[in-house]
């Protein structure tokens, strides 16, 4: 009986000596749902979440105090891959988020007074200009936040949607139904 | 006799390519505009050289390639251009890109070209002179040609000539073979010289005999050592992997590069174009093109690069009930948008289409996972999987099957009972996949930005507390400093301000206002009044500072 008891708690104290080394020896740094949950954020930088960028907001998805359906750059889509991480049910879109087309901001160039409000306010240093000088996007780093349109002064900056090119264009899902099709998809061999 | 070995699977769809082989390439008339779009290659859109209302002559450069993966673009005859601007391009989204616009003056007027000894020439300048040319692959791919005869870090040990053409339909290859062998294997002689290759392997599928004989006779006129290599006819034996499998027995597995392997392939069209560019210094400015299907004279036509696709098939006098034009052949081809798109230097067949020739597929039904596709899959893929997966949009599983490896020959689908449209899943599925990795790629780059803005902005914010820290140390030290007598003398100029600040004071209270001397009581007693409010409303504005001065 006690060679039993002396037996089993010497066994618990090896192992929690054993634990408790590989739990300093292999300390990981940081917090790796943060950042699995950062991967899946479309880093628009926008802040509709109600965070002030996408880190803050899979900061605060990972300590449990946002939902994951606050994101309308990420789409459905992103709901269902954060669903998937973090073991939760999908839910549709909430709290007054509304999803818009991708687009990137535009300044008239002929309006800019050179205030350099919207450089500050880009999150992703997009705005080239300094004081006084006239600003411009630089379009392929934009992410299209719209954090400039609100702080210019003089109206200058509008949201051009990102129009379909030829270089850009999907082939769609295949579509079709029991009745004769106009064969706008043609991908089949002849019989 | 050489062995030839088998790729795995292939279909034998009927080859229909009787129609248009009857009469010989015929050249066909000016047409009355020509579209030509700025991006009918692989790659980045050539840059636009001329305006509207420019005339430019024949073989003019028109479109600068731009870095990288580009080809040029060429006026294909002279006159002028009448517009830049977007217009509907032979492409399967029906969308529109950016071309030039030209009005043929019918007088044919050659800009001043010259051929180069491409012999002597070094490397590459020769490439150059192929990517001003706008040379690229007229197999279908229009891959840029300089690009691929760059003699890279690999020793190629055979250069492989592609006149497979499988394709059904399709014989703009068969008679180019036919009626130009001596220019293809001077092409050929070229490309080898490049590459520094042993060997030029010929491969052509058995039911063009004739394209057989005279590269046969062609081939043996050449010094080099050439090949001429009679293929069975196997749909899809011209895809560049199966002819050199078949050529060579070597299988070029997913992600390596043919010239790993010692071998790159060109199409016998762009040999010829390879051979005209060098030898003569001609762009490429037209290309041949079958016109057939629903046509009463199925035909191959020399067509200028732009010519507007109705007009070309009007020459082979279409049967009225043609309801679509099909660019490529019935396997792989595209439906057009329009027939008032452009011939471009992709477009190897225009096909007429009805729904008598090409009744419309009988409604799909579920997979019934027979493996037939994957018996004719000449990729090796698992296609039953891979339509499961793109039907689930379960990108990254369909990515672990290959996916990419598809050359989207429609084999699967020809053989398939239950007449699913494979190709269109695999297309939708490569597409998404693609757009997804663009997205990720853009993503990632704002997350950097992102990151290294904070941490900017949290460098700055550390810079200035730290300056403002000496600043303060600094003006600790100097009141420190100032209650011992060396430091008195530092604080003389405080001292002189003061000074000057207290005379200024002196002086406002001996000045009074010159105006008063003689006031009616009346005025006093408004004075009296005025300065009352004031002293009250000092009173109010200090209540603690006590008596006003005066």
């Amino acid at each position: 009986m006690l060679t039993a008891l002396i037996v089993m708690s010497g066994i618990a104290l090896v192992l929690g000596a054993v634990l408790g080394f590989s739990a300093i020896k292999f300390k990981v740094e940081g917090n790796p749902l943060v950042d699995k949950i950062d991967a899946i954020l479309p880093q628009i930088q926008c802040g509709q979440c109600g965070y002030p960028g996408c880190r803050p907001y899979a900061e605060a998805i990972a300590a449990g105090e946002a939902d994951i359906n606050r994101c309308p750059p990420g789409g459905e889509e992103g709901i269902r891959k954060l669903a998937d991480l973090l073991g939760v049910e999908f839910k549709p879109f909430g709290g007054g988020t509304v999803q818009k087309p991708k687009a990137v901001a535009f300044i008239d160039e002929n309006l800019c007074i050179g205030c350099t409000l919207c450089t500050q306010a880009c999150p992703v240093d997009a705005i080239a200009g300094a004081a006084k000088q006239m600003h411009t996007i630089i379009a392929p780093v934009c992410t299209g936040c719209e954090l400039c349109v609100a702080p210019c002064p003089v109206n200058c900056i509008s949201m051009v949607v990102i129009e379909e090119k030829i270089t850009t264009w999907k082939w769609k899902y295949p579509v079709y139904a029991l009745a004769p099709v106009r064969r706008s998809a043609f991908g089949r061999a002849p019989e | 006799m050489r062995t030839l070995y088998q790729f795995h699977g292939g279909v034998h769809p009927p080859t229909n390519k009787t129609q248009s082989t009857r009469t010989p390439i015929a050249p066909a008339p000016l047409p009355g505009k020509l579209v030509i779009p700025f991006h009918q290659h692989v790659g980045n859109m050539a840059r636009p050289l001329v305006k509207a209302g420019n005339r430019v002559l024949k073989g003019q450069l028109i479109g600068m390639p731009e870095d990288g993966v580009s080809s040029a673009v060429h006026a294909s005859t002279s006159g002028t251009i009448s517009a830049i601007g977007m217009a509907v391009v032979a492409h399967a989204s029906g969308l529109p890109d950016l071309c030039a616009t030209l009005i043929p003056d019918g007088q044919e007027e050659w800009v001043t070209h010259e051929g180069m000894a491409y012999r002597t020439a070094a490397g590459a300048d020769v490439r150059l002179a192929l990517r001003l040319a706008g040379v690229v692959g007229l197999g279908g791919a229009v891959f840029p040609s300089d690009l691929k005869l760059r003699s890279g870090k690999h020793k190629i040990k055979s250069l492989v000539l592609n006149g497979a053409e499988c394709e059904p339909y399709i014989t703009c290859d068969d008679m180019l073979m036919r009626e130009r062998a001596a220019e293809i294997i001077r092409g050929a002689e070229i490309m080898r010289f490049m590459l520094d290759a042993e060997e030029v392997l010929i491969g052509i599928e058995d039911n063009k005999p004739e394209a057989i004989a005279a590269m046969q006779l062609a081939a043996a006129a050449s010094d080099d050592k050439m090949e001429v290599i009679v293929v069975p006819t196997i749909y899809p034996s011209g895809g560049a992997k199966q002819l050199m499998r078949i050529l060579t027995g070597i299988e070029i597995a997913a992600g390596v590069r043919s010239t790993e392997k010692g071998m790159q392939c060109f199409n016998v069209a762009t040999a010829l174009s390879i051979y005209r560019a060098l030898q003569f210094g001609e762009p490429l400015l037209s290309r041949i093109v079958t016109v057939t299907g629903n046509v009463r004279n199925a035909q191959n036509f020399e067509v200028l690069i732009g010519a507007p696709v109705n007009e070309l098939v009007a020459l082979a006098d279409p049967l009225p009930d043609t309801n679509l034009y099909i660019m490529g052949g019935p396997m792989m081809g595209v439906p057009l948008p329009s027939a008032q798109v452009s011939v471009v230097k992709a477009t190897n067949c225009i096909i007429a289409a009805s729904d008598k020739l090409f009744p419309p597929p009988p409604p799909a039904l579920p997979c019934i996972r027979c493996t037939r596709c994957a018996e004719a899959c000449p990729a090796d893929l698992q296609p039953q999987e891979l339509f499961w997966f793109a039907q689930s949009k379960n990108f990254g599983k369909a990515q672990e099957y290959s996916l990419f490896d598809c050359i989207e020959c429609g084999a699967c689908s020809y053989v398939c009972p239950s007449h699913i449209p494979l190709v269109q899943y695999y297309r939708f599925a490569k597409s998404e996949i693609r757009a997804l990795e663009h997205e990720q790629a853009a993503a990632d780059l704002a997350r950097e930005r992102y990151e290294f803005r904070q941490s900017r902005i949290e460098r700055d914010k550390q810079e200035k507390a730290e300056k403002l820290a000496q600043k303060e140390m600094t003006a600790l030290a100097a009141r420190q400093s100032a209650a011992t007598p060396e430091a008195a003398a530092d604080n003389s100029a405080q001292l002189r301000i003061q000074a000057a600040v207290e005379h200024a004071r002196e002086q406002a209270a001996a000045a009074r206002p010159k105006n008063i001397d003689t006031l009616t009581p009346r005025q006093q007693a408004e004075i009296a009044e005025i300065e009352a409010r004031r002293a009250k409303a000092r009173e109010m504005a200090h209540p603690d500072a006590g008596q006003p001065k005066e």
